[in-house]
């Protein structure tokens, strides 16, 4: 390996996510990684979905990654953390923290039924779906996380439909609702509740899920030096309410003032088309989403206060 | 039979400096040392030293997140010039 001119290479070392990854310059994904792996600490398998991640971090023969890692396919991530985790435990040892590292795709499309699996059963792993809204990595492809009109290669702008036609799917509420012990949400320019989040969910046994809404530059059209800022527009806004279900109860937490969606949808190349009906429509959307988390935050802080009596 | 395994870390051997077209420069008399620029770096190579944030020219892409993130502005995206 050639010598490094770290500026200061006692941090550089520390570092579990290594730079000369060959992410887009401004990826919102690579940011994320780091703070998940800090929190996760060195004693973690990695358990990565076909995907950017698996692209970018593992080009043979090197490797971004300084803790185990191993690829599967997209559809079987799960699965193979399951296998990771039980024979860990089998072997006696109970220490060893296994975090599967999925995108958007693969955990709400084509792993999707595998990771209901993974909950039922019970596997003591930590799941975390990057969600940057496509399949990015083999060139913008609508998912089921993609937005509502947001413009991808398969839901082009045209003179008939103008976007994706369909709504984003539910699935950290889908998820939660495999009555698990944890399953939160997050995005990787809030990197204190990230870092918490990966903690607080790494300390609970049992099946757990992280959602967290990671930036794509050439996949959302935006400049790669706003890449943290958009991410805290879309908290801003309300698009993404950052928030945790505990064995059932729902938490908030990240209440910021509601900004007006344009703030989050201007300058990105994907909501360009935007009509401003559009814009109504999608505000209408957030605002009633938002509107029936607090009223639910409400009634399960309530019932837990009342439990607690 | 000997397994083709990548080695952990390696990828430090890519020197991705290459892709720059803009390169971040600090005034280090004005850095306050927040560290928010080495926390939201997508290539972790940006670091605060006791001078100020100095970023590993080895790595850096040029994205412009610290220069955008700096809530003091000491850091300015200058062209990358032969």
């Amino acid at each position: 390996m050639n010598a490094s001119n770290s500026t200061n290479p006692e941090l550089e070392n520390k570092e579990l996510f290594k730079s000369g990854h060959t992410a887009c310059a401004g990826c919102g994904v690579s940011v994320g990684l780091r703070h998940i792996l800090r929190a996760a600490g060195p004693d973690t398998i990695v358990v990565n979905a076909t995907g950017c991640v698996e692209i970018f971090t593992s080009a043979y023969p090197r490797s971004a990654w300084s803790v185990p890692y191993i690829h599967c396919l997209f559809e079987n991530t799960a699965p193979v953390a399951a296998g990771v985790v039980e024979t860990l435990r089998a072997q006696g040892n109970d220490h060893t923290k296994v975090i599967v590292i999925a995108g958007d795709g693969a955990s709400y499309d084509i792993g999707f039924g595998h990771l209901s699996g993974m909950l039922e059963r019970g596997h003591d792993a930590l799941y975390i779906s990057y969600d940057n809204e496509a399949y990015m990595n083999t060139g913008v492809q609508r998912s089921g996380a993609t937005p509502w009109k947001a413009n991808t290669t398969t839901s082009q702008v045209g003179s008939v439909f103008k976007g994706k036609m369909q709504y984003k799917k539910p699935l950290t509420e889908i998820v939660a609702a495999h009555s698990i012990p944890y399953a939160a949400t997050s995005t990787s320019a809030h990197y204190i509740d990230l870092q918490n989040k990966v903690k607080k969910a790494l300390s609970i046994k049992g099946p757990k899920f992280l959602n967290v809404l990671m930036t794509c530059v050439p996949g959302w059209g935006t400049e790669p030096s706003l890449s943290m800022q958009y991410l805290k527009d879309a908290v801003d806004t309300h698009v993404w309410p950052v928030y945790e279900i505990e064995n059932g109860f729902l938490k908030m937490n990240l209440k910021p003032e509601k900004k007006p969606v344009e703030t989050y949808l201007k300058g990105q190349k994907r909501f360009k088309h935007l009509t401003p009906e559009d814009i109504a429509q999608i505000q209408k959307m957030v605002d009633e989403k938002w509107d029936s988390l607090l009223w639910k935050e409400k009634c399960d802080q309530e019932r837990l206060a009342a439990l607690k009596k | 039979m000997k397994m083709p395994l990548g080695k952990p870390g390696t990828s430090m051997e890519n020197k991705t400096g290459g892709w720059r077209t803009e390169r971040p420069q600090v005034d280090q008399s004005k850095c306050i040392k927040c560290n928010q620029c080495h926390l939201n770096c997508p290539d972790g190579c940006i670091f605060v030293t006791q001078k100020g944030a100095q970023p590993n020219y080895d790595y850096c892409k040029g994205c412009g997140v610290c220069a955008q993130v700096c809530p003091v502005k000491c850091i300015k995206m200058v062209p990358e010039e032969k």
